[in-house]
């Protein structure tokens, strides 16, 4: 009677052991998992600065090739490009219902 | 079990009781002690050992803020911090032998003896070689791999528009602070507060774990100016060209937004390259504009007129008697270069009278002249918030003697910088409303103080657009395809207290003038290569810019495209 006892409280015990070193494991490798992760997130964040870094110098680069001293220069001297003369213009007048009208 | 199996049952009962008892009181003593020694570092002990524990894996990282950009009105970068390389040394750690040292001054651009001197001083810890290096100098500095030598990462401020706005954005230190300009008026807000972070480090030095961010790194906003960075070239360019051809000492362009009083444009020549000051005296560093003051002269009348329009004292047909060119106020007398005997309201600015605008603020109060010279803004600060701005000087209407009243009214013993003058026009340009101007774009139009009543304000802008006109003193200033409006001015310059034959040439105006868009204010300093009127100096640079920016900004015409009447050979002068 007794032995059926023990048989039955070492079954549980074995089993609630069982169960702490699962948890115990599943603890080291869910850190394991999360450093893991968190060292991915940072690579990213740093790639998200390093991408921000040339963003900046890239805006700085766009706008140094297309200032308008340099966009002129191109524009009158190698596109042979000029502003339109008199007569060159014609303004259209978009009235808000639709019709338009033409000016000189 | 097996041991359990095979022993003898007999032997256990004959084991003594005290060995059991022994066992377990020297178990106890072994757990009361462990427990003891366990409290006693847990407690007594604990910071030490958390704190030696820490710097096995916690590590306090810098998070760096990097400063604000500066845009234009349209987004387009103006200023802008892009991390650079820093060589550093720290000296008594240096080994390289004499061909290293060579390579590595080569690879600094540095002199060899000047880099020797730098390394000898090894009784510091840290000598700067070379800040701000470019990328590959810095590629190459990191390729050479000396002990002793590293990099440090900086930022650096870089500035696209180059010279064409370097007054007007300032620029900033080393440090990337702030040290002139706007750069330094919103060092506040441009300027990141770098924060620090506890991180857990592991053994190959990658961060595993955030510990807690100790201060939160704060960035730099990004500030959104009003200035138009074409309109900015267009002003710059015609300034330019004007200065050298006028051979003159200086000059300035502003350009007002007439509607809410945003600057568009603020140019000073002569210039110089914010992205390389090394040669850049502080001449060239000052913005003319807003820092510089001078007496308006001639651009002044408007207000004369203005409010003697107000006060019911004339009407723009009134004839005035003009003397001949010639009044005695006091013991001084005023002149007329260009003498008539009767003249218009109307016709005393658009031929710039002195004599006619003498008698009119002479038959005003000197209170109420004051008073709306005031309400325009001249004598206090525009708001603008640049720093070092001049607010110029208005004296007093107590203290001013008749003939005091007499120079006042045509713009002398009163002086200006060229942002005040330009916002003074918003009273013309704007139904009567002074502007407040702002650097920074607004997202409404500011409301203004209501200096002129609207019909004031619109005889007023009918009067200026006869100054253009043929037998006005600023034919030059007219624009093909709108009609525009303006006043020229020329002042001697002061010295040491007296009038000089030097000049400052200026005109001011507004275009379209059926409904002002754009104000434009001419300042060219010392006209030096025969000619100085305003009508003929400053005159054309306004048309240049106006027209320019006017197309710029998709304004539509209001007149047609053969608008511009071609001038007389002989300009009316001015007086001055």
């Amino acid at each position: 009677m007794w032995r059926s006892d023990v048989m039955h409280g070492g079954a549980l015990n074995a089993l609630l052991l069982a169960a702490v070193v699962l948890c115990a494991l599943s603890v080291v490798t869910s850190q394991h998992r999360a450093r893991k992760l968190y060292i991915e997130l940072q690579k990213q964040k740093e790639l998200a600065q390093q991408m921000d870094v040339e963003w900046g110098q890239l805006q700085l680069e766009q706008s140094t090739w297309a200032t308008p001293a340099r966009v002129e220069k191109i524009a009158a001297r190698q596109l042979q490009m000029q502003l339109p003369r008199n007569g060159q213009v014609q303004f259209i007048r978009v009235e808000p219902d639709g019709r338009t009208h033409q000016q000189p | 079990m097996n041991y359990a199996a095979s022993a003898h049952p007999d032997i256990t009962a004959e084991l003594p009781g005290w060995r059991a008892t022994a066992l377990f009181v020297v178990l106890l003593a072994g757990l009361i002690g462990l427990f003891g020694r366990g409290a006693y570092l847990q407690v007594m002990h604990d910071d030490f050992l958390q704190e030696k524990g820490n710097a096995r894996y916690s590590r306090v990282i810098e998070v760096i803020a990097h400063r604000g950009m500066l845009t234009d009105r349209n987004g387009e970068p103006l200023a802008v911090s892009t991390p650079v390389e820093s060589a550093w040394a720290s000296p008594a750690d240096v080994e390289a032998d004499g061909r290293q040292v060579k390579q590595l001054a080569q690879a600094l651009g540095m002199n060899v003896e000047e880099l020797k001197n730098r390394l000898s001083d090894t009784s510091r810890d840290f000598v700067y070689l070379k800040r701000h290096l470019p990328p590959d100098q810095a590629s190459k500095v990191a390729s050479l791999n000396l002990p002793g030598i590293s990099l440090q990462r900086e930022y650096r401020r870089y500035y696209p528009a180059g010279e064409e706005a370097a007054q007007t954005l300032g620029f900033t230190g080393m440090d990337d602070n702030g040290q002139e300009g706007l750069e330094l008026a919103l060092q506040e807000r441009l300027a990141g507060k770098s924060g620090s972070q506890r991180v857990i480090k592991d053994r190959r030095g990658h961060i595993v774990e955030d510990a807690g961010s100790l201060h939160a790194p704060k960035p730099g906003s990004d500030i959104v100016l009003s200035l138009d960075s074409n309109v900015q070239h267009l002003a710059y360019r015609e300034l330019a060209d004007a200065v050298k051809q006028h051979k003159a000492k200086a000059g300035a362009v502003v350009v007002l937004d007439a509607r809410s009083g945003e600057v568009l444009a603020l140019a000073n020549y002569p210039a110089y390259n914010p992205n390389n000051r090394s040669k850049v005296g502080s001449q060239a560093m000052r913005n003319r504009a807003i820092a510089d003051l001078f007496e308006p002269g001639s651009t002044m009348k408007p207000f004369t007129v203005a409010t003697a329009i107000e006060q019911g004292k004339v009407r723009p047909e009134t004839v005035i008697n003009t003397e001949h060119g010639v009044l005695t106020v006091g013991n001084k007398k005023i002149h007329d270069t260009h003498p008539e005997s009767m003249l218009t309201v109307a016709q005393i600015i658009q031929k710039s009278s002195n004599v006619g605008a003498a008698k009119i603020a002479l038959s005003m109060e000197s209170g109420t002249l004051w008073q709306s010279l005031s309400g325009s803004g001249f004598g206090a600060q525009t708001g603008s918030n640049f720093p070092g701005e001049a607010p110029g000087r208005l004296r007093d209407a107590r203290t001013w003697r008749p003939i005091e009243q007499a120079t006042l009214s045509y713009g002398h013993g009163m002086s200006v910088n060229l942002l005040q003058l330009a916002r003074a026009y918003t009273v013309f340009a704007n139904d009567g409303e002074l502007k407040p101007v702002s650097l920074l774009k607004l997202d409404a139009p500011a409301t203004g103080k209501k200096v002129f009543s609207d019909s004031t304000a619109h005889t007023l802008r009918d009067m200026l657009e006869l100054v253009v006109l043929p037998g006005g003193t600023a034919p030059l200033a007219q624009v093909a395809g709108y009609r525009v409006a303006g006043k020229t001015g020329t002042a001697h310059k002061l010295e040491g207290g007296r009038y000089i034959n030097r000049y400052v040439a200026s005109f001011v105006g507004f275009a379209p003038a059926s409904n002002p868009r754009l104000i434009v204010a001419v300042m060219i300093d010392e006209p030096d290569n025969g000619q100085y009127y305003g009508g003929l100096v400053a005159a054309p640079v306004f048309s240049k810019v106006t027209g320019a920016a006017l197309h710029a900004l998709n304004v539509p015409n209001d007149a047609p495209l053969d608008n511009v009447i071609a001038p007389p050979a002989d300009i009316v002068r001015e007086e001055v």
